[in-house]
């Protein structure tokens, strides 16, 4: 054990160690830093749920007259949808564990075109509403939350080609080290529960 | 065991000959060296002291008469909306996250901190989100106060005010990259020996901050961005005319800042917890209660915002409900302040600028918490709320407490950080001027506030000149204080004398190096050789007769 430690030090050069040294000499805390990450982010969206949930239950008539009622099929597919997405994802993490890059890249874009349908369902409702940003409190609240959900998807996104460009360079992921694979995918499962608490609250309730 | 050992040295680069030095022009840069980040932090947020300082000495320069004379009424709003806004987001957080930049990793035996590159992110955030702030005075700054509250913060000037929210998200968001990158630290990069309560306090208090920052400032993030939409597309999420609810805005906004006041309070008691042992030449009283309730006081910490919001409309068992648990966090605090008294009682205390600034932060503190106990009290609260009381309780707590804390800090690791010794002398006025402009400024704003004087107006009835003059004269000492500390700081830093690798016979691990540290902060990896506060114990009594004197000489002698 001992020699064969000390062998491979020897074998580098004092630079390449010295580079080596300055970034990854350590454990990889970086999934660690996604997740601490990841609370605070949901502490956003928790903040705006909690002052909807009060208006809704601090206004008499909510949402205030005059508003046109949800649509709830085309959200309701595009849901599932984006559920559904999540399964498909983590297809991909699996492929990569077994060091099947391909599999991550199909199942990766896959979960890509899913997330872009979620988008694009998305903005034709929008276009198809009846209402605008500032009728009303209840669709003030509305965009607000659909659309950060929606930056959100759209940083999920980008996530996803980011890792499809990555994994073209032959060995950048593999089974050992697929930091960036695991990341995304923790990103948009997070993305994905917010839709299904931001659908309950605005949609159903 | 032979093996292991081996082979973790074995593992160790050897430090090439040729050590790199830091020069001036690195402190400029996007540097990923924590020490580095730290004293660019500490710079940094200490400019934008002067500068809070100074927007301050033409408040009190206006208020030293009753009318408004001095500056007009608009400007002494704009004047302490800045004030507030710049020493809370650009000098005691960022102060805070200075210290423990630097001091963490070297504290628990790591070469630096767990995401350096986020770390000097997270870091130059901050003069981007200040200058920003600071631009408003161009486009007519934000005259809401720091608290921003709607209905009044979407009346006063469009372009200022979205200033003062795009600074704050900006400087939030580098608070929460520090958070992240604090808590990964101390979870995750201890010397493999240091278990959880082994540790300096410090990280205890660094690791119960961060995590208020990870919880509250997204909700004051959430707040800020509902409140861009009703400022500038015109939503009515706060806004009652269009049937929107200013209420919620100050509970968002409060369950972010009263955690602020521990995100602003906790790394200043990690930091006195360190100072008092060394100069008082006795072991922390009471290492687990102190390090716990940090923990204790980090989740009471978010059931007490609305103490805030006692005269907003809140109905009574609310009220009830937060006016007990703001009186129940006193115990906590309570605890951390009696833990450093008997810290103190029976020492070989060494009465140098930092034990004085430490001294002096207990009995400021003291005040400013019990004056809080008053305060959370519902019907005093009533009787004194938007009066100059709670102006002279938030400055004993913010000013005696976090600042005087900073103070102690700074005398302490100063021959740490640059390797140079401060002139105690200086110190000494330094702090005496200090000591007495703080009390001679603030406690005549107790009675002031008894009275009934407003806050944040420009204008006061003429029976409280007396009192206001007395608040302007100390805060002209308070000025005037900070010109010796300023030029010790640049006189010692450049030319004062040199400081050893450990110049306070101090035990915890930032010590064991040299003074200023090696680039990658210890020349092999560190050991704990005793907990970080057995000061006066001989700690290898059992097998050995060397005494911790005898155990420091040796290291001294290894490091140099
Ligand atoms: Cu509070």
């Amino acid at each position: 054990m001992q020699g064969t430690t000390t062998d491979e030090y020897q074998t580098n050069s004092p630079q390449e160690v010295e580079a080596a040294a300055e970034h990854e000499e350590h454990e990889d805390y970086r999934m660690f830093g996604v997740v601490l990450f990841l609370i605070a982010e949901s502490f956003i969206f928790l903040g705006m749920f909690v002052a909807f949930v009060i208006y809704r239950s601090v206004v008499p008539v909510w949402p205030p007259e005059g508003t046109p009622e949800l649509e709830l099929l085309l959200p309701g597919i595009n849901t599932i949808i984006l559920v559904s997405s999540s399964f498909v994802m983590h297809r991909g993490q699996s492929a990569i564990k077994n060091n099947d890059t391909s599999g991550l890249r199909v199942w990766f874009a896959i979960t890509a075109v899913m997330g872009a349908i979620f988008l694009a369902g998305q903005l034709y409702e929008y276009s198809n509403l009846e209402f605008g940003l500032t009728t009303n409190l209840f669709t003030s609240s509305f965009f607000v939350l659909t659309g950060f959900h929606g930056l959100h998807v759209t940083v999920g996104l980008l996530l996803i080609f980011f890792v499809l460009i990555r994994s073209q360079q032959p060995g950048h992921y593999s089974s050992e080290s697929y930091f960036g694979v695991e990341a995304s995918e923790l990103y948009w499962h997070f993305v994905d529960v917010v839709w299904v608490i931001l659908f309950g609250l605005v949609y159903l309730l | 065991m032979t093996t292991q050992t081996e082979v973790s040295t074995g593992a160790q680069p050897p430090e090439p000959e040729v050590e790199k030095q830091r020069t001036w022009r690195d402190y400029f840069t996007f540097n990923t060296d924590h020490k580095v980040i730290g004293i660019q932090y500490l710079v940094t947020s200490f400019i934008f002291y002067l500068i809070g300082g100074a927007l301050a000495g033409v408040m009190r320069t206006e208020l030293a008469t009753p009318n408004p004379n001095f500056v007009q009424p608009e400007f002494y709003n704009r004047l302490f909306t800045m004030h507030g806004t710049i020493m809370i987001f650009l000098w005691i957080i960022p102060a805070g996250a200075g210290f423990a930049n630097y001091l963490i990793p070297l504290m628990i035996g790591a070469k630096d901190m767990a995401f350096p590159r986020l770390n000097a992110v997270a870091f130059w955030i901050i003069p981007i989100g200040g200058l920003l702030l600071l631009g408003s005075f161009f486009v007519g700054a934000p005259q809401a106060g720091w608290t921003s509250y709607p209905p009044l913060s979407l009346l006063t000037g469009k372009a200022g005010e979205e200033l003062w929210i795009l600074s704050v998200l900006l400087l939030g968001t580098s608070s929460i990259l520090g958070a992240i990158n604090f808590v990964t630290t101390i979870w995750k990069m201890r010397v493999p020996s240091m278990g959880w309560n082994d540790m300096p306090l410090l990280c205890w208090s660094m690791l119960a901050t961060s995590g208020l920052i990870l919880i509250g400032t997204p909700v004051l993030a959430a707040a800020m961005i509902l409140l861009s939409f009703d400022l500038i597309v015109g939503t009515t999420f706060f806004n009652p005319t269009g049937g929107g609810d200013p209420i919620v805005y100050q509970h968002m906004f409060w369950f972010y800042s009263h955690p602020a006041v521990y995100i602003m309070i906790l790394p200043f008691f990690g930091i006195i917890s360190e100072v008092l042992p060394v100069h008082a030449r006795k072991p922390i009283f009471a290492y687990r209660a102190i390090a716990y309730s940090n923990l204790a006081i980090s989740f009471l910490g978010l059931l007490v915002w609305a103490h805030h919001m006692f005269t907003s409309g809140t109905p009574g068992w609310l009220r009830m409900f937060f006016m007990a648990t703001t009186m129940l966090i006193a115990v906590p605090t309570g605890i951390k302040v009696f833990s450093w008294c008997a810290t103190l009682w029976g020492g070989k205390i060494s009465l140098n600028s930092s034990m004085l600034f430490g001294m002096g932060f207990i009995s400021a503190f003291l005040i400013g918490g019990l004056s809080g106990v008053m305060v959370a009290s519902v019907p005093f609260d009533i009787h004194v709320h938007d009066t100059y009381f709670i102006v002279a309780h938030l400055h004993y707590v913010l000013f005696g407490g976090s600042v005087l804390g900073l103070f102690a800090g700074i005398y302490h690791w100063f021959p740490k950080m640059t390797g140079h010794m401060l002139n105690e002398t200086w110190g000494r006025i330094h702090f005496a001027l200090t000591f007495i402009g703080l009390n001679l400024t603030f406690l005549p704003m107790h009675e002031l506030g008894l009275l009934g004087m407003n806050r944040r107006i420009a204008l006061y009835d003429a029976e409280f000149q007396l009192l206001n003059l007395v608040c302007t004269a100390g805060s002209y000492l308070l000025a005037v204080s900070t010109i010796p500390f300023l030029v010790n700081a640049i006189w010692s830093w450049i030319r004062g004398r040199q400081a050893s690798g450990n110049p306070w016979k101090a035990l915890t691990l930032e010590w064991q190096t040299s003074s200023p540290p090696a680039i990658e902060n210890f020349d092999e990896e560190p050991v704990l050789w005793s907990g970080p506060y057995d000061y006066g114990i001989d700690v290898l009594s059992a097998d050995s007769e060397e005494s911790v004197e005898e155990l420091l000489s040796e290291v001294q002698a290894d490091v140099r």
